[in-house]
């Protein structure tokens, strides 16, 4: 790790500055059926559920990720790469910041990394662009091929990735993105296109993966999440709807939508 | 040594959609139907609830719902020149698996083909002279006009509750309804659908232009249903988790919620699940199915005599299912001699997209699978294509169908593909962005075809199916031609820019476009040219039926569900009424 932004001192800094911190999984709001909702109910979260949505103070939003996949140096570059990717700025949070490195961890050390929905028989051979993704890489193999490859190549310079400037690492994720460099047998591009599909995943899926943390990215564009319910307020046209995201994870006590004119099974 | 089962009257391939109606159908006609079904079994409770059901990730992305390429892929190639490569991650189209098929992921969208569709090949030639066509194109009448097909369509749109406003009454314009529709015997069972704000701002820019606009055909109910299986249907609530999602609230007209409820109680019918068929059996003539042979989950092989077969599996898995059995002579294209395989055909999908300022306000996640509003005025042949070079269109239409943001973050032409540009263009447009979908037909030609891979295998050992395909540049210069007017009814919105994206090619796999694979066991009137005849009935072989889009020649511009449907009851009407009286081949070859 480098002194300059460690890991660490980052998410201590972010920690301390969120507003709202609140621990995953916890709920934000007490959504009941949602088939219950009125017309008035779109503009503001019920009362009672803003009595019960004040979670502990979060010890946990001071804690870095653990990180199970990425070793250090891995994980020095990926924090890096996706906060270029997706900067903070006043519109949002980073990626840092939404804890997009936690999903990316998560997503290549589990099943997608090891190749989940990848059809993976050989022969193997280079096609054409329309054909698609031909490597023998799993996303596992392929993030710690290149990233290997990728740190070697800083260490030759002396100074890491996460050391250099914004415009250095902009100037060098560029390099990546347009360039046909072999990183140990990995097209830069190709690598570069993982990278950013899987920043923009960890950014905007549910925050029980791992990302979008306090679902900022959500509250950024004006996503609502999981509502299930906007049938009064589908044709009230133009008015923005005002209610607080809901995360999958904040469901915990088995919401089941059924009719009860409708046998439950068969 | 598989081990042999008793003999049933009827074995079905795939239970989804038309393998449930079909398996409904006969078990209630008395016969033992015993249906085989790859996936696993799943109903909307306990399998389909809420809150996981609304997770882009899983579903969206990673695409739980869909086939399991890992072990069951196609191999791609866009000419004959090139070496087809396994499709390793499916992102183009999505055929589904498990019990319900792909229609527990579907949108909803029914539509009718029009009666010009059905006889495209003579009427273009009527209209436009014998010259017209790019010499490749290989478009056929299908044998079945719209006329025998309307009773169908219309107890296909009854089982699902289909929520729409008739355009055409018996001959009678309606107004609000779609007028280029052909005519229908009655109405809708369900009234439209609430109509979105993208949906209404469509309608007013269209109609300032003189087009007519009317409200999607939607199988996401508008009010609650009762079919006339007597199953139960909801009112859809716009959730926004429709395409690649099963619904939770009963109320998208899918399997488990309009047939499989009463199918699943007749005794006359069987469910095997984790059953992977790997070939209808022939007896040494090649002229008459014995049954099938089909691995269970376990790595267990069984075969299963029948005396009929109906193959009702995803398009492109009837064409596997009939090569692999060496039913009917394979397509070559170098002769053109030769019909599975044949006239495999897509959809030739664009795009408008009309950027907003931020007072106006979209609620993009507010919606259903099929919500929205279109016209017809730029589909099939409802225009003059005279001097146009091309033959078909597209309907065009708002009819966004959710603001799931991984992959719903619209941004102008020119915006970097990351950075601080990206993220402030995707802040400033995620809620202020209308997309208008236009949804074209697609022409078959002679080198696009489907047959068997030669190299790459299933997890069983047997050969892909083989892919080769690229746009006909009919196909290209339509989606020109539609985007255009696309474009010109999306600067009527009054939004501040507006980009439209024609259909280019050559086609990649890498991009979804649609789920409507259509083609390679095409019906017709001649054996030469066609699988099976307008029965569904193959031609060479006569106790195997062959149902679903393999069986269009060409595909129009609407969603093929309700043809299908359509399609669907038609045959079932032939197996019952004239098939089982005189088994044996119901047209003479």
């Amino acid at each position: 790790m480098t002194e300059q932004i460690t890991r660490r001192s980052f998410f201590k800094t972010v920690g301390s500055a969120t507003a709202v911190p609140v621990a995953l999984g916890t709920p934000l709001l007490a959504i009941a059926d949602a088939t219950a909702m009125e017309p008035g109910d779109a503009r503001a979260p019920p009362a009672a559920a803003a009595a019960t949505s004040a979670p502990a103070p979060a010890a946990a939003d001071t804690e870095a990720p653990l990180y199970l996949f990425f070793n250090a140096e891995e994980a020095a570059f990926i924090e890096a790469a996706c906060e270029r990717l997706i900067p903070a700025d006043e519109t949002g949070p980073g990626a840092l910041e939404a804890w997009v490195p936690n999903y990316l961890d998560k997503q290549l050390g589990g099943a997608w990394g090891a190749g989940e929905r990848l059809y993976r028989s050989g022969p193997w051979q280079a096609g054409t662009p329309s054909q698609g993704y031909q490597l023998p890489f799993t996303p596992a193999e392929l993030f710690h091929t290149a990233l290997r490859a990728i740190n070697l190549h800083f260490a030759s310079t002396g100074k890491t990735f996460a050391q250099g400037t914004a415009e250095e690492q902009d100037a060098y994720l560029k390099s990546l993105e347009t360039g046909g460099a072999d990183l140990d047998g990995v097209p830069s591009g190709v690598f570069f296109d993982s990278l950013l599909k899987m920043t923009i995943e960890g950014y905007f899926s549910d925050p029980v993966y791992g990302g979008n943390r306090n679902m900022a990215a959500w509250k950024m564009i004006g996503f609502p999440g999981a509502y299930a319910n906007y049938y009064d307020a589908i044709d009230r046209h133009g008015v923005k709807f005002e209610r607080a995201p809901m995360s999958i994870g904040e469901d915990r006590h088995g919401h089941v939508h059924v009719d009860p004119n409708i046998p439950a099974s068969l | 040594m598989p081990q042999k089962l008793k003999e049933t009257d009827v074995v079905i391939i795939g239970v989804g959609m038309t393998g449930s109606i079909i398996a409904k159908e006969l078990a209630a006609a008395g016969y033992k139907v015993v249906g085989l079904e790859r996936g696993q079994p799943r109903f909307t409770v306990p399998d389909f609830q809420s809150p996981s059901v609304h997770d882009e990730l899983r579903f969206d992305v990673r695409k739980a719902l869909m086939q399991d390429n890992t072990r069951e892929a196609v191999t791609f190639r866009n000419n004959s020149s090139q070496t087809a490569l396994p499709i390793r991650r499916w992102e183009s189209f999505l055929p589904g698996t498990g019990l319900g098929g792909s229609h527990v992921h579907w949108n909803g969208q029914t539509y009718r083909f029009q009666a010009n569709d059905f006889e495209l090949a003579s009427r273009t030639r009527q209209r436009y002279g014998a010259k017209f066509l790019d010499p490749d194109i290989s478009i056929q009448d299908w044998g079945v006009t719209y006329a025998e097909l309307e009773p169908h369509y219309d107890r296909f749109e009854y089982l699902l509750g289909t929520s729409g406003k008739a355009g055409n009454l018996n001959g009678q314009i309606q107004p609000g309804g779609d007028p280029f529709e052909s005519p229908r015997s009655r109405g809708y069972p369900t009234p439209p659908m609430k109509e979105h704000f993208q949906g209404a701002t469509f309608r007013k820019a269209a109609t300032s232009l003189g087009y007519h606009p009317f409200p999607q055909p939607s199988s996401n109910l508008s009010q609650p249903y009762t079919n006339p299986e007597g199953v139960k249907l909801n009112a859809c609530v716009f959730c926004g988790f429709c395409e690649r999602y099963a619904c939770e609230h009963y109320a998208k007209a899918v399997p488990q919620t309009i047939i499989l409820p009463v199918l699943m109680r007749n005794p006359n019918f069987e469910l095997r699940t984790g059953c992977q068929v790997q070939r209808i059996n022939l007896d040494s003539t090649r002229r008459k199915a014995t049954g099938v042979t089909y691995i269970d989950a376990a790595g267990r092989e069984f075969e299963q005599p029948a005396s009929l077969v109906v193959t009702t599996s995803f398009a492109l898995n009837n064409v596997r299912m009939l090569l692999l059995s060496g039913i009917g002579a394979r397509y070559d294209p170098s002769t053109g001699k030769g019909v599975v395989g044949r006239n495999y055909a897509y959809q030739t999908m664009s795009t408008v997209a009309s950027f907003f300022g931020e007072d106006f306000i979209v609620n993009p996640f507010m919606a259903s699978g099929a919500s929205g509003t279109l016209i017809n005025d730029f589909a099939g042949d409802n225009f003059d294509h005279g001097g146009l070079g091309f033959i078909g269109g597209a309907f065009i239409g708002a009819v966004n169908t959710n603001g799931r943001p991984i992959q719903y973050h619209p941004v102008p032409p020119g915006t970097p593909a990351w950075g601080k540009g990206w993220k402030q263009a995707v802040v400033a447009h995620y809620n202020h962005t209308i997309m208008l979908s236009l949804h074209g037909s697609s022409v078959s030609q002679k080198q696009n075809y489907l047959d068997l891979d030669p190299t790459y295998k299933d997890a069983w050992g047997q050969p892909l199916l083989r892919m080769t395909f690229d746009f006909p540049k009919n196909d290209l210069r339509m989606a020109e031609y539609v985007t255009a007017r696309g474009v010109e009814i999306g600067r009527a919105t009054g939004a501040k820019q507006v980009a439209g994206n024609p259909r280019k090619g050559p086609y990649t796999i890498t991009q979804y476009q649609t789920t409507h694979n259509t083609g390679g066991t095409i019906m017709g009137s001649d054996p030469k040219t066609s699988v099976v005849n307008k029965y569904l009935q193959s031609w060479s072989v006569s106790n195997v039926f062959v149902v679903g889009a393999s069986n269009f020649p060409q595909n129009a511009s609407w969603n093929p569900t309700g043809t299908i449907g359509a399609l669907t009851y038609w045959a079932i009407d032939a197996m019952k009424n004239r098939y089982f009286r005189n088994p044996g081949p119901l047209v003479s070859a």
